[in-house]
């Protein structure tokens, strides 16, 4: 799926990143960073409501390219800026962790695990 | 052999996860997988968070050679007291502002350990820990 279609489901807005980017075919929802760095997968959403410098750095230590952040989640400039030197797609969404991981699983999405 | 050197200070969650940045795109140019680099990284990583979140300064020094990665992290603080204990997935000693920004959830160390092909832990308490992390290139 890609990242333009992704943020239309949730009402999104691509804060960093191409829209038009991404074979995206699974997703992950935590807000223990903890949790996402035992994950070996590829092609992962990362859905959280933990925003901060250090779950974009978890997702560059993880090869995860697209971070969704729920709970409209304000957004620091030093996370875009991570996340833009690191070729990440950031997408904040108003809707809830619950509500985001519900729209992606119906329309396709699976889950790891 | 290449080799590189990071100073770590503890406390410092801004800067936490820069050398496992740094070393990441060192490595990227080396052409090495991407798979095993992701094993590095994330075993570099969660020691680095360990650094900041627990020690007082550390030091990571990086030898990269034709067959192996070693990594060795030295930090200067409480030490653990019971590495047994520490290696369990769930146990923590982590504050609460480790614990608000994502970690702390006692998972490093075995999280580390899965990731290397060779770990080794040693730690004096109110002195430091020292770990050893060698993953093969091959």
């Amino acid at each position: 799926m890609k990242i333009s279609e992704i943020a239309e489901l949730i009402n999104g807005e691509i804060l960093t990143g191409n829209a038009e980017n991404g074979h995206l075919t699974k997703a992950f929802s935590s807000d223990l960073m903890s949790d996402v760095l035992t994950l070996e997968t590829e092609n992962t959403i990362l859905i959280t409501g933990l925003a901060n410098l250090q779950a974009i750095r978890t997702a560059e230590m993880s090869d995860i390219d697209c971070i969704i952040f729920a709970r409209n989640k304000k957004v620091m400039e030093d996370m875009v800026n991570l996340a833009k030197e690191n070729n990440m797609v950031i997408i904040r969404t108003p809707c809830s962790v619950f509500k985001t991981s519900g729209k992606l699983y119906n329309a396709g999405i699976e889950p790891i695990f | 052999m290449m080799e590189y050197e990071y100073n770590i200070t503890g406390g410092d969650f801004s800067k936490a996860g820069f050398a496992s940045s740094n070393l990441k795109k060192a490595l990227k140019q080396l052409n090495i997988p991407s798979k095993l680099i992701k094993r590095i990284v994330i075993a570099l990583y969660e020691a680095e968070m360990n650094i900041v979140a627990h020690a007082y300064e550390g030091v990571i020094k990086v030898e990269i050679t034709p067959e192996k990665i070693y990594i060795n992290v030295k930090d200067k603080g409480p030490g653990i007291e019971d590495i047994q204990q520490a290696m369990e997935d769930g146990y923590s000693t982590a504050s609460e502002e480790v614990r608000e920004m994502g970690f702390g959830a006692g998972m490093g160390l075995s999280n580390i350990k899965n990731n290397a092909d060779d770990f080794e832990i040693v730690s004096t308490v109110n002195e430091g820990t020292e770990l050893k992390i060698v993953t093969k290139i091959s």
